[in-house]
């Protein structure tokens, strides 16, 4: 018998991994998550059949969301991760001693669950004491907060599910809101190779260059993703990524990784011609308004 | 004409467990939907067709076939001996009308595919003839006044009190009413919007009893009332209230397709005369996806429509609560009832006063769909209206509700020079008909003041007219076109395309 689990990256690529079991299926008012033991890449959950992330490679999108901030903007005290119901990138920030609280907002309590039965090493970063978890609509969540957060991580992944309402200019707007007068915003800015990624890549860029005085882009290497390659957004109220890094500051935390280091980060805003265009021309769009 | 007024009280002699008996009778004849059992039938039977529609199944026009569906194009049929004919029904169509009314408690359900236009229109042509009155409100739909313009009768304005903030007109009061009837003896019917766009009920019950005790019928325009057949808590339906006949757009709150919808009739009512009338201008190829999609809904509304509109409901509360806490907005709702004017309101409708941020509803309309790519029902000058139904989403929700967040945000200024909206009360110098076919000259609206206009002007939606033919234009009037139409509101009516001239009489 052989299974194999597919993930359609357009209507004519998609990304098939043979499954040995399948773990869990269910349905939660948001969505319909799948946990599945597959040969190469582990465990993985997909949400409404788009694979979230896997054991083997969960590491990369993980580290990139938090390390990269946190290299910029040390004294960052308080974090809003929103969607963040696996628990993989709050496991990242209490890793650093000066991070006093961690908000995490995830509408779908269900996922929550699945995640800390499945994946227990992730979902242990719920745990820790600096960690709240509340069961909301990240929107809602953000409606009446003002400068409240040094760092705000948008861990939903997927503009066109339930979580749309995470890609939108008003979502952009309140996160801005949110942040405190030096704060950083990080979000996924998808997967620019293939053309309906694209149109949503300019589309995001133009949001956030548009709520937020420095926005950048910076690129990972995510082999579950469309084409592997997966883009984030960082957009900031002041510090630059690269200008404001404290390479030095960041090492002597001596902070273990696998995929981030401070050399890579640099290298991680160091853009394919092709979405530096990209980015250009969604810029340009703005400026000639 | 033939109409009968005999309003029969339902003699409370009925055992309890007869009316439980009937109920689950009821609901098990609700399970049917005998249009769309009887094409799936014919499909079935893969008929040759050498009939029209031309297309032939889809098979002549690929294209639309790929846009559509083969299951859509399929039954894209001609009426015939198995389907029926909405002209003359006397089986499938007969039977699908047959239990509408039931669900609707209405005596007679006919299903329409005109709009609730035609149903609106198809009340009024049943009610009066030419030189005939009809009491109305002026905030009533274009449709009402065309079947003016068509039929020749004359109205007689009831004028729905004006909030002065929110600059919307209301409902009548019922010594309002009162008085229209007793000035106008003669009129025949009264024109009830239950309710109206923004949600607000005028006392149809008590209009029903004063209306009927002088011999006048009561015609319910209900395009924004369907869900009040089925919802719990929410303002009484016009059936129920006793009204004569009732317009009701299923295709807004009750989920069938676009330009689908039903006309209900009470006791006492000649429904054979109306089918005469709705045959006047109806098409004789009425659709059949138009048809079963109102069969299905109908059937989806008397099994689930309570439970459905209770989430309604529950959501369209939600969110004016979380309007109401962004600050500079005003989502109202039951806190506007007085007993009068706003006898009863419809908490389904999300209505919007924007004008508290410095902007026009229709500002408001825009942003929303050029920068947040959300599309509301409408916006006016003060106002803008959101509507809610059984396809929302709680994330949808909360994406409106932090779009008009981050406009307050964004957008906010100071709100002096802005105009409200006001009632204008019409002077009717001649009828509808008359002005519409009169000798006719074109000036410029600025100019226009004094004269009595030939055409309509209004903004859509909600088409309600700011100016109907046959009334005076005066210089409050001129002015709030001009408004709102640099304002950005969609202008319709005139001939001139741009809105800038009108149609006056000679």
């Amino acid at each position: 018998m052989e299974m194999w689990f597919s993930e359609y990256h357009t209507d004519n690529v998609k990304l098939d991994l043979r499954v040995e079991k399948q773990l869990f299926s269910g349905e939660s008012d948001c969505q319909r998550i799948d946990v599945c033991e597959s040969v190469e890449f582990g465990k993985f959950i997909a949400l409404d059949g788009e694979i979230l992330f896997s054991e083997k490679d969960e590491f990369i999108y993980n580290e990139m969301v938090s390390h990269v901030p946190m290299a910029v903007h040390p004294s960052a005290k308080k974090v809003l991760i929103i969607g963040g119901g696996d628990g993989g990138v709050a496991a990242e920030f209490i890793k650093y001693p000066g991070i006093k609280q961690i908000d995490v907002v995830e509408p779908d309590e269900m996922l929550v669950e699945v995640c800390a039965e499945h994946f227990p090493e992730f979902s242990k970063g719920l745990d820790d004491p600096r960690v709240n978890i509340f069961y909301q609509d990240g929107l809602r969540f953000l409606r009446d907060k003002e400068e409240e957060y040094d760092l705000i991580i948008n861990d939903a992944t997927d503009p066109f599910g339930h979580t749309e309402g995470l890609f939108t200019k008003e979502f952009y707007g309140s996160c801005y809101s949110a942040l405190k007068s030096d704060g950083v915003m990080v979000y996924q800015h998808g997967s620019p190779f293939h053309e309906e990624d694209r149109i949503e890549c300019v589309k995001m860029h133009k949001k956030a260059y548009q709520a937020f005085p420095i926005s950048r882009v910076y690129q990972a290497h995510i082999p579950t993703s469309p084409s592997g390659y997966w883009l984030f957004g960082f957009a900031s109220k002041k510090y630059h990524p690269l200008e404001n890094m404290d390479a030095d500051g960041w090492n002597r935390l001596g902070i273990d990784t696998r995929y981030y280091t401070t050399n890579l980060h640099k290298g991680a805003f160091m853009l394919p011609k092709y979405v530096e265009d990209m980015l250009e021309e969604a810029e340009d769009e703005i400026e000639h308004k | 004409m033939v109409f009968y007024f005999f309003k029969n009280k339902k003699a409370g002699i009925h055992q309890r467990n007869t009316m439980l008996e009937e109920e689950a009778m009821d609901k098990v004849q609700q399970k049917r939907a005998p249009i769309y059992e009887a094409l799936q039938e014919f499909r079935k039977k893969r008929v040759v067709p050498f009939d029209v529609p031309g297309h032939k199944r889809g098979r002549g026009n690929p294209e639309l076939v790929e846009l559509l569906g083969e299951k859509c194009v399929g039954i894209d049929v001609n009426s015939m001996k198995p389907l029926d004919n909405l002209c003359h029904p006397v089986s499938v169509i007969r039977e699908a009308e047959r239990l509408t009314a039931d669900a609707f408690h209405a005596e007679n359900a006919f299903l329409m595919v005109g709009g609730t236009t035609s149903a609106v229109q198809s009340m009024i042509l049943s009610a009066c003839k030419r030189g005939d009155k009809i009491i109305m409100p002026r905030n009533v739909h274009k449709s009402a006044i065309n079947a003016l313009v068509l039929c020749g009768a004359v109205p007689v304005y009831v004028n729905p009190e004006t909030d002065a903030t929110l600059g919307i007109s209301l409902g009548m009061k019922i010594d309002e009413v009162k008085k229209a009837i007793e000035e106008n003896p003669d009129a025949v019917a009264i024109l009830v919007n239950n309710p109206t766009y923004y949600g607000i009920c005028s006392d149809i019950r008590s209009i029903v009893k004063l209306a009927h005790a002088h011999k006048m019928m009561v015609l319910a325009d209900e395009a924004h009332g369907t869900h009040l057949y089925f919802g719990k808590n929410l303002p009484v339906d016009a059936m129920t209230a006793g009204a004569d006949m009732a317009a009701v757009s299923m295709h807004k709150s009750g989920g069938s397709l676009t330009q689908s919808s039903i006309l209900l009739t009470n006791k006492g009512v000649n429904a054979d005369y109306v089918r005469q009338i709705i045959n006047l201008t109806q098409t004789t190829s009425a659709s059949y996806l138009l048809l079963s999609s109102l069969d299905i809904s109908r059937r989806n509304l008397a099994l689930r429509g309570e439970e459905s509109f209770e989430k309604v409901s529950k959501m369209a509360e939600y969110m004016r609560g979380e309007v109401n806490k962004i600050g500079g907005y005003y989502a109202y709702g039951r806190d506007l009832i007085n007993g009068g004017s706003i006898y009863d309101f419809d908490v389904t409708k999300m209505s919007i006063y924007t004008l508290g941020l410095g902007l026009a509803g229709i500002e408001v309309y825009d942003l929303l769909r050029d920068e947040y790519d959300i599309q509301i029902e409408f916006g006016d000058i003060c106002n803008i209206l959101a509507y809610i139904s059984i396809g929302d989403r709680a994330q949808d929700v909360e994406r409106l509700v932090g779009a008009l967040a981050d406009i307050a945000r964004h957008y906010k200024k100071d709100k002096t020079g802005m105009l409200s909206g006001e009632y204008i009360n019409p002077k009717v110098i001649c009828s509808p008909q008359d002005a519409f076919y009169a000798r006719k000259k074109s000036v410029d609206i600025e100019s226009s003041v004094g004269m009595i206009s030939g055409e309509f002007v209004m903004c859509y939606p909600p088409g309600i007219p700011i100016l109907a033919p046959g009334e005076q234009i005066t210089k409050e009037i001129a002015e709030y076109i001009v408004y709102a139409r640099e304002k950005g509101c969609s202008m319709q009516g005139t001939e001139d395309p741009e809105v800038k001239r009108l149609k006056v009489l000679e």
